[in-house]
């Protein structure tokens, strides 16, 4: 029997996972061609969002138009995060209205987007990982991934066949936790409150490490623990699915976080 | 009347706000109870979603044919012996309403609530007129002894905590035994009913606004828990009904449609308390009822809404539920908004009534987290629209010139892929190397705006892309 032909999967890396943190990246190949996918990771900038949500729809379209046709290629495009995949998946098309050629392009596109955990779980029907993890963990919910593309049972299923892994619930799992791109920077005392009401029900959790899906939420929830000397390590899901976890977690060293 | 705008210093305001302890507390408890109601009520009943689809629809329809229905209201209205006032504006909106009052000798005018009072400035407007006004909703009596303004659209004084209400009442109802108990709630609650029982009786005219409009019979219908609304607009001589056109729909059974998830969205109620209709004044043989019936329809810029890209807003019930599950308002609070609606729905009505100028920090103030748009029962499209509002003042230059050369900045590289990662490729190394010995930053250059509140995690090395093409696409 001729073996199953792998889709061809593109991966999108996101900008912050490809400047700030490769090993998610790494993670999200390695998760991928677990589950038969043939990953290819063609060249690439971001997204767009912080044009697209800063009122900038035309650099928005430019660099839309060269992530569609860079990943042209590929059977799927997945993203390891919620707010990327649902900007290329929910927002594209929108950029193009009345230009139906494009418009046509865009949404075709979109179709093969995917966040990373969804994609597992919904369209290559994986029902478990082989990874260890003997921690607690709490897992926040990122907004986009969320609200935009419903992602919330997937994550769960596949960190419950993590070994060791222990899921503790987080009050408020749903609410965002401050980021919002240029909201972080732009109202960035709304942004502290909304983040150390995170951390307060992260730290009430009494969890160990803290989970997400989207580096900007990760880093912004790491970022505010620290600075309030707490030693919750901080981590994206595809690190702990991936058994991906010797780097030291997000905004640590390796003797530790403190 | 025009109405006092502090939005322009919205960032000014929010700090205020953060500053603030007691208020704080008193948002801590919408942050909670509000959203664990709403999600309660909407468990409950299995067609909520399907309710909030056909409220949309609706809605949209309404809409659609806003001229027919609005023409149909406004013959029934009148075949029931009312009389109906289109005001463009504010001001003309204040001016019929003050010169019924006039006209009618009135000297004592019972408000129900209604954030189109609030909208068009009416209590300023009566007082300069020389007649008095007061207050019939409890939350709306206490902020106006106190002369704010509300800081949520069906809670209006969710701001307050109960000791600055006792304090209130202390100050203001001077006839009272001075050594009065008002430590229990319920005790604020009944100094409240009899104080104002009196006013009710002593009203000239009642003024409500409306939760609905209904095209078909030219029926007003006001929804309260308090019943201050019906007592309001039957014991007075006059009742004049103040609303924007938007409340209209064409017939009860839309009306009773929507009330299904209105009080849910709101309060987590099946049903508010009470829901009141009215047409036109008193019948021959009615035990009782106004003499007189006038409806207020003020635009205020609402009819150009139509057709463009903030049609939807027009849809919102005013049930409250966007800024009950705002992060952005539990931090801030209502009147950091510096406007007459706060929350979602203010980030997106305001500046269509303020201008995008004033009232441009607000689509601005957000994360975008969806949940507004989540739980809004008419299914309006918020984020998006504050996107829109976005995009206008991109277009018109308004934004702030260090977001438009630090985008401009950004974007020159997001446009070039090759010029992109040959730049990163060469600086994210080196930026990992300052941060290497924590993991993390607590300042640096740049990202001041960042790092004032919190740490910002260093980069691990060389970028993803990088590594990738030197493994020759591999991952280990
Ligand atoms: S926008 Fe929606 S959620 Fe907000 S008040 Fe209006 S109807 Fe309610």
């Amino acid at each position: 029997m001729p073996e199953p032909v792998k889709p061809r999967v593109g991966l999108f890396v996101t900008c912050l996972v490809d400047l700030i943190r490769p090993g998610i990246g790494f993670a999200a190949v390695k998760l991928l061609e677990d589950a038969g996918c043939n990953v290819i990771v063609p060249q690439q900038t971001c997204c767009g969002q912080p044009a697209y949500n800063s009122g900038d729809r035309a650099s928005t379209r430019d660099i839309a138009l060269n992530t569609i046709d860079a990943f042209s290629g590929c059977d799927y495009i997945v993203a390891p995060s919620g707010s990327c995949a649902g900007m290329l998946r929910a927002h594209y098309p929108e950029l193009f209205a009345g230009e139906p050629e494009l418009a046509a392009k865009a949404q075709a596109f979109a179709a093969r987007c995917h966040e990373l955990v969804s994609f597992l779980v919904d369209v290559m029907q994986v029902e478990k990982v082989s990874a260890r993890f003997p921690h607690t963990i709490a897992y926040h919910d990122s907004c986009s991934g969320l609200r935009e593309l419903g992602i919330s049972a997937q994550p769960r299923k596949l960190l419950a066949s993590v070994e060791g892994l222990q899921s503790i619930p987080l009050r408020e799992n749903d609410t965002c936790c401050g980021f919002g791109g240029t909201f972080a920077v732009k109202y960035g005392e709304i942004s502290d409150s909304i983040v150390t009401k995170k951390c307060e029900n992260i730290e009430t959790s009494g969890a160990e490490v803290l989970l997400a899906g989207d580096l900007g939420c990760l880093m912004n929830i790491a970022g505010k623990l620290s600075r309030r000397g707490r030693s919750v390590e901080v981590r994206h899901i595809a690190e702990v699915l991936a058994g991906m976890t010797s780097a030291p977690p997000i905004g640590a060293t390796a003797d530790g976080p403190k | 009347m025009s109405v006092h705008i502090t939005t322009p210093q919205f960032k000014q305001n929010a700090h205020a706000a953060l500053g603030d302890a007691q208020l704080q507390q008193a948002l801590g408890n919408v942050r909670v109870n509000f959203v664990e109601r709403r999600a309660s009520a909407a468990e409950r009943l299995p067609e909520f979603e399907s309710l909030r689809d056909s409220a949309r629809d609706i809605k949209n329809h309404t809409l659609a044919h806003l001229d027919l229905y609005l023409e149909a209201y406004e013959k029934k209205v009148t075949e029931a012996g009312g009389h109906m006032h289109f005001a463009r504006d504010s001001a003309e909106a204040c001016a019929a309403i003050v010169d019924i009052c006039k006209a009618h000798g009135a000297r004592l005018i019972a408000k129900g609530k209604s954030m189109a009072s609030e909208e068009i400035g009416l209590n300023a407007a009566i007082e300069s007129a020389g007649m008095n006004v007061i207050e019939t909703d409890l939350g709306e009596y206490i902020i106006q002894l106190r002369g704010e303004r509300p800081s949520h659209i069906i809670a209006p004084a969710v701001h307050l905590n109960k000791d600055q209400v006792e304090a209130d009442f202390r100050r203001v109802h001077t006839d009272l035994p001075k050594e009065r108990n008002l430590e229990a709630p319920e005790s604020l609650l009944a100094e409240a009913r009899a104080v104002l029982r009196e006013k009710f009786l002593a009203a000239d005219i009642g003024i409500t606004g409306a939760n609905f409009l209904i095209a078909e019979t030219g029926t007003s219908i006001i929804v309260t828990n308090e019943g201050n609304g019906d007592l309001s607009q039957t014991l007075g001589r006059v009742h004049i009904v103040i609303a924007s056109l938007e409340k209209l729909v064409p017939t009860l059974a839309d009306a009773a449609q929507i009330l299904r998830v209105l009080a849910r969205s709101a309060t987590g109620q099946d049903m508010s308390v009470y829901t009141t209709l009215s047409t036109g004044p008193r019948r021959a043989g009615d035990p009782d009822g106004p003499e007189a019936y006038h409806v207020v329809l003020v635009d205020n810029g609402r009819s150009s809404m139509l057709g463009g890209e903030f049609q939807d807003v027009l849809r919102c019930i005013r049930c409250a539920a966007c800024m009950n599950h705002c992060p952005v308002y539990h931090a801030v609070g209502g009147h950091a908004y510096g406007a007459v609606y706060p929350g979602p729905m203010g980030a997106v009505l305001t500046p269509s009534l303020i201008g995008v100028g004033k009232g441009g920090h607000l689509p601005n103030a957000s994360t975008f987290c969806g949940r507004c748009e989540a739980v809004c029962p008419v299914r309006i499209p918020l984020p998006k629209m504050m996107r829109h509002w976005r995009e206008r003042e991109f277009e018109r230059h308004l934004s702030p010139a260090t977001v438009r050369y630090g985008l401009a900045f950004w974007a020159f590289f997001a446009k070039r892929p090759a010029l992109y990662r040959i730049a990163t490729s060469i600086a994210m190394p080196a930026l990992a190397m300052f941060g290497k010995a924590k993991g993390r930053f607590k300042s640096l250059p740049l990202a001041g705006g960042w790092t004032r509140y919190r740490d910002l995690p260093a980069p691990q090395g060389k970028t993803f892309q990088s590594q990738w093409k030197a493994r020759g696409g591999r991952v280990r």
